[in-house]
C-alpha cells in the first residue's frame, strides 16, 4: 500500500517526488489549562478536553492529506495547573516541537512568548482574546488564531446597527475581563454609530451556580436590576466571568432583547454553525469526540490546519520555511467561513468572520453587508493597520 | 411523448429543423428538496419534482433515460424516471453524496461522499455498489477523462485533485491545488484538466500526464472585494475555445479564452452562481444562481445572458439531456 504511494505521489508544484521511505515528521506542542471554569448554564459547561479535541480533529484530517505527501503529523499535548511553571513546560514542549497551539490566559502567553524568543519556536494563541498581545504587547513569534474582544465587539455592534438597534443599555460585570469587554463595545458602538443610553454594573458578591431554588431568586432580582432605564432597544452584557449574563434574557423589566455575553453572542465558532461546508467538520468532530464542537476547539483545529497546510504548500518538514510561508503574504487557509482567512501582516492576528448565535442557532454572520474597507472587510472587524500600536519584535 | 422523442436521439434533427430548439433540463434545489424541470422552447419551469433531503449533484444517465440526483441528507443518490418524472429507484452510494460521474457507456458511477474521505463506486446496470477509494478529506469534484481511463476526484480540506486508474481504482497522482478544489473537468481533446478553487479564488491548469500545474487563471472584478471572488462550476465548448466559470458569490460567470487562458468578460447573473450546462447545440448555457432562486440563460455565442427563470429554494446543480 505504502510503496505504491510512494512510487507514484508527485507534488505537481515542486515538480518533486517524495523518495524517502520514512514519512517526515512534524510535531505540533499543544499547551492547556488543566482547570475547567464552571458556566452559567450547564449546557455550556466546557469538557475536559475542550481545544484539544479539536487540535486532534486537525491532525486526523493533517495526517489524510499528509499521506499523499509522505508527511505525518504528532500531536504533543501538556496541561497546565495553576501554580505550574509555564515557561519551563513550554520550553520543554520546544524542545520537541517546532509549532505549539497555545490556550493560555494572557500574561502567561507572553511568559511563554519570551520564554521561547530563541528557540525558533512559533506560538499559534489559540485561547487568548485579548488586544493588547496584539497591540502593545505583540510578539513576532505569536500568531493568534482566537478573535479578538474588538472583532467580536464590532462584529455585534455592526449587526445590531443593521437591525437599527441603536440605543444600548450596557451593563458590566465586575471583574477585569468583564471590563475589556465593555470597552471593546463602547469603541464599537462608537465606530459604527449606536448610542450606549445608560451603563450598570453588576458587582459579583460571590455564591453558588447551582442552588436549589436558584430559579425563584433570580426571577425576582433580573427585573428589578433592570429597572427605570431609560427608552432602549436591546441589553447588551459585557460578562466574560459569567456571573450574570445568562440570567438576563425573558427577565429583563422591559421586553429587550440581550446580547452580548448571553442571547445574541458573537463567537469564532458555534455547534449550531452549518453553513459553507461547516456540516462536513461537524460531522466529523461528532463521530471522534463524541460531543458538540465548541469555539475553542475550532480555534485550535485552524491553528493544527494552519500548520498543516503550510506544510503541504512548502512540502517540507523544515520548520523555519513553514513559518516562514505561514507568515508570508501567500498564506491562507480555509475554516467553513464562506471566505479565506488570512494574517494581518502587522500583528500575525487572523482575520475572520464572526459568526452570531443566540444557543440554538446561527442568526447572521459579520461583516455585514454594507461595511466596507479598502483592503478586506474582514478588516472593519477589530483594530486596524492605521490604529494598531504593535511593532513587531 | 415530446420529451420521448427528444431523448430518443432526434435532438440534432430538430434542432436543426426548428430555430427554438427545445432541451429539457433538471435543476436540483439544495434548500427546497425538489428537481425543477425546465423547457428550454419556451424557458418555463413545467414540472416540480419532489425529491429527497438537500438534492445536489445531478446528471442524466448516457441513455437519457433518467435523471441520478444526490440527495445527500438522505445518503443516497435518486433516480428520476424522465418519461414520468417520478422517482423510480435509487442507488446504494455511500453517506453524504455530494457530486458524481459516470464512464462513457453509463454503466459505472462514481460518486464523492464527502462525510468519510472515500469516492464510491457503483455499477449501474446492478444499480449496486461495487467498491470504494479512500482520497483525502472531504471529497466534491468529480470527473472522468474523455478515454475514460483516469478518475479526478477533489478533495475540499486536502485541497488536492486526486488522479485514479479506473481500471485498477488506485491513486496514480496527487497534484496540490488552491484551496477548496470544488469542481474539475477535462478540455475535450484531454490536453488539459481544470479544476476551479473556491476559497483559492483560482482555476488551476494541470498537465494530465505530467501531473503538474501548468498555469492558474486569476480573476479581478472592478469594485469588488477578491474574497468574493469564488470559483465553482466550469463549462467548456466542445471545440477548446472558450470555457465559462461560475464566480459563486461574485454574481458573475466570467467568459474565458480556453487557449490563452485569458479572462474576456464577465457576465452578471444571480447570487452565488453555482453549477452550469450547455444545451447539446451548444446555443445556450444555463448556469444555477443559489441565493436568488433562479436560473440565468446566456446566449454562448453573444457571451450575454438574455433570461432568468425563476426556479425553486437554492438551485444548485443542472443537467441537459445530450443527444
Amino acid at each position: 500500500m505504502l510503496r505504491w504511494l510512494i512510487g507514484t505521489i508527485a507534488l505537481s508544484l515542486m515538480a518533486t517526488r517524495a523518495l524517502a521511505a520514512d514519512p517526515v515528521e512534524i510535531r505540533i506542542g499543544y499547551l492547556g489549562q488543566a482547570a475547567v471554569k464552571s458556566s452559567l448554564s450547564l449546557v455550556d459547561q466546557p469538557a475536559e478536553n475542550n481545544g484539544f479535541a479539536g487540535a486532534r480533529l486537525a491532525i486526523e484530517d493533517n495526517n489524510t492529506t499528509g499521506k499523499f505527501l509522505n508527511q505525518r503529523f504528532v500531536l504533543d499535548e501538556v496541561k497546565v495547573k495553576d501554580g505550574d511553571d509555564v515557561a519551563k513546560a513550554a520550553t520543554d514542549l520546544a524542545a520537541r516541537d517546532s509549532f505549539i497551539i497555545a490556550d493560555l490566559p494572557a500574561d502567561a502567553l507572553l511568559k511563554v512568548s519570551d520564554a521561547l524568543r530563541d528557540h525558533g519556536t512559533v506560538l499559534l494563541n489559540a485561547g487568548a482574546i485579548d488586544d493588547r498581545l496584539r497591540e502593545q504587547d505583540c510578539r513576532a513569534n505569536v500568531i493568534h488564531v482566537a478573535p479578538t474582544r474588538t472583532m467580536l465587539a464590532d462584529a455585534l455592534a455592526q449587526y445590531l446597527v443593521w437591525k437599527q438597534w441603536k440605543r444600548w443599555v450596557l451593563v458590566t460585570g465586575s471583574h477585569d475581563q468583564d471590563k475589556l469587554y465593555a470597552d471593546a463595545l463602547r469603541r464599537a458602538a462608537t465606530r459604527f454609530g449606536a448610542k450606549i443610553v445608560q451603563e450598570k454594573t453588576f458587582e459579583d458578591t460571590g455564591g453558588a451556580r447551582r442552588t436549589d431554588s436558584g430559579v425563584t431568586l433570580i426571577q425576582r432580582q433580573m427585573p428589578v436590576f433592570t429597572q427605570q432605564l431609560p427608552t432602549y432597544d436591546v441589553l447588551v452584557a459585557a460578562d466574560e466571568s459569567e456571573v450574570f449574563a445568562d440570567y438576563l434574557p425573558y427577565r429583563t423589566w422591559d421586553p429587550r432583547p440581550v446580547a452580548g455575553s448571553a442571547g445574541l453572542v458573537p463567537t469564532s465558532w458555534d455547534a449550531a454553525h452549518d453553513q459553507w461546508g461547516a456540516i462536513q467538520i461537524q460531522n466529523r468532530f461528532v463521530k471522534l469526540n463524541q460531543r458538540r464542537m465548541t469555539a475553542l476547539d475550532m480555534q485550535a483545529w485552524t491553528a493544527a490546519r494552519m500548520i498543516g497546510e503550510a506544510t503541504s504548500r512548502t512540502n517540507s518538514g523544515d520548520a523555519r520555511k513553514v513559518i516562514g510561508f505561514l507568515k508570508g503574504p501567500d498564506f491562507s487557509i480555509a475554516a467553513f467561513k464562506g471566505t479565506r482567512l488570512t494574517l494581518r501582516d502587522w500583528n500575525l492576528q487572523l482575520r475572520q468572520p464572526i459568526l452570531l448565535a443566540d444557543g440554538r442557532m446561527v442568526v447572521s454572520v459579520s461583516p455585514q453587508e454594507g461595511f466596507l474597507h479598502q483592503v478586506s472587510e474582514l478588516d472593519t472587524l477589530g483594530v486596524d493597520r492605521p490604529e494598531t500600536k504593535c511593532k513587531l519584535r | 411523448m415530446w420529451r420521448q422523442v427528444l431523448l430518443t436521439g432526434m435532438v440534432a434533427w430538430l434542432a436543426a429543423a426548428a430555430p427554438a430548439s427545445a432541451y429539457v433540463a433538471y435543476v436540483s434545489n439544495e434548500k427546497g428538496n425538489t428537481v425543477s424541470v425546465i423547457d428550454t422552447s419556451s424557458w418555463t419551469v413545467t414540472k416540480t419534482i419532489k425529491v429527497g433531503q438537500r438534492p445536489r449533484g445531478i446528471e442524466f444517465s448516457r441513455d437519457g433515460k433518467f435523471v441520478m440526483v444526490a440527495v445527500g441528507d438522505d445518503d443516497t443518490i435518486q433516480v428520476i424516471d424522465t418519461k414520468t418524472n417520478e422517482i423510480v429507484d435509487s442507488l446504494p452510494s455511500g453517506p453524504d453524496p455530494e457530486l458524481f460521474t459516470q464512464d462513457a457507456a453509463g454503466k459505472t458511477m462514481y460518486v464523492a461522499n464527502e462525510n468519510d474521505n472515500t469516492v464510491t463506486v457503483i455499477d449501474l446496470e446492478k444499480r449496486a455498489r461495487i467498491g470504494d477509494i479512500q482520497v483525502g478529506v472531504e471529497p466534491e469534484g468529480m470527473t472522468i477523462s474523455p478515454d475514460g481511463k483516469i478518475l479526478i476526484n477533489t478533495s475540499e480540506t486536502t485541497n488536492m485533485a486526486h488522479f485514479i486508474d479506473t481500471a485498477t481504482r488506485q491513486i496514480v497522482a496527487n497534484v496540490l491545488v488552491d484551496s477548496r478544489p470544488r469542481f474539475a473537468q477535462f478540455k475535450h481533446d484531454s490536453s488539459e484538466l481544470w479544476v476551479s478553487s473556491e476559497i483559492g479564488g483560482t482555476v488551476s491548469i494541470v498537465d494530465p500526464v505530467k501531473h503538474e500545474v501548468t498555469g492558474k487563471i486569476t480573476f479581478d472584478i472592478p469594485g469588488l472585494r477578491k474574497e468574493a471572488i469564488q470559483p465553482v462550476g466550469i463549462g467548456m465548448t466542445k471545440d477548446g475555445k472558450t470555457a465559462f466559470i461560475a464566480l459563486g458569490p461574485a454574481n458573475r460567470v466570467a467568459v474565458v479564452d480556453a487557449v490563452s487562458h485569458k479572462v474576456i468578460k464577465y457576465l452578471l447573473v444571480g447570487q452565488r452562481v453555482w453549477h452550469m450546462d450547455f444545451t447539446p447545440d451548444e446555443k445556450y448555457l444555463l448556469v444555477t444562481n443559489g441565493v436568488s432562486n433562479d436560473v440565468s440563460v446566456i446566449d454562448v455565442a453573444a457571451q450575454k445572458v438574455i433570461k432568468t427563470i425563476q426556479v425553486g429554494e437554492l438551485p444548485w446543480g443542472i443537467t441537459i439531456a445530450q443527444p
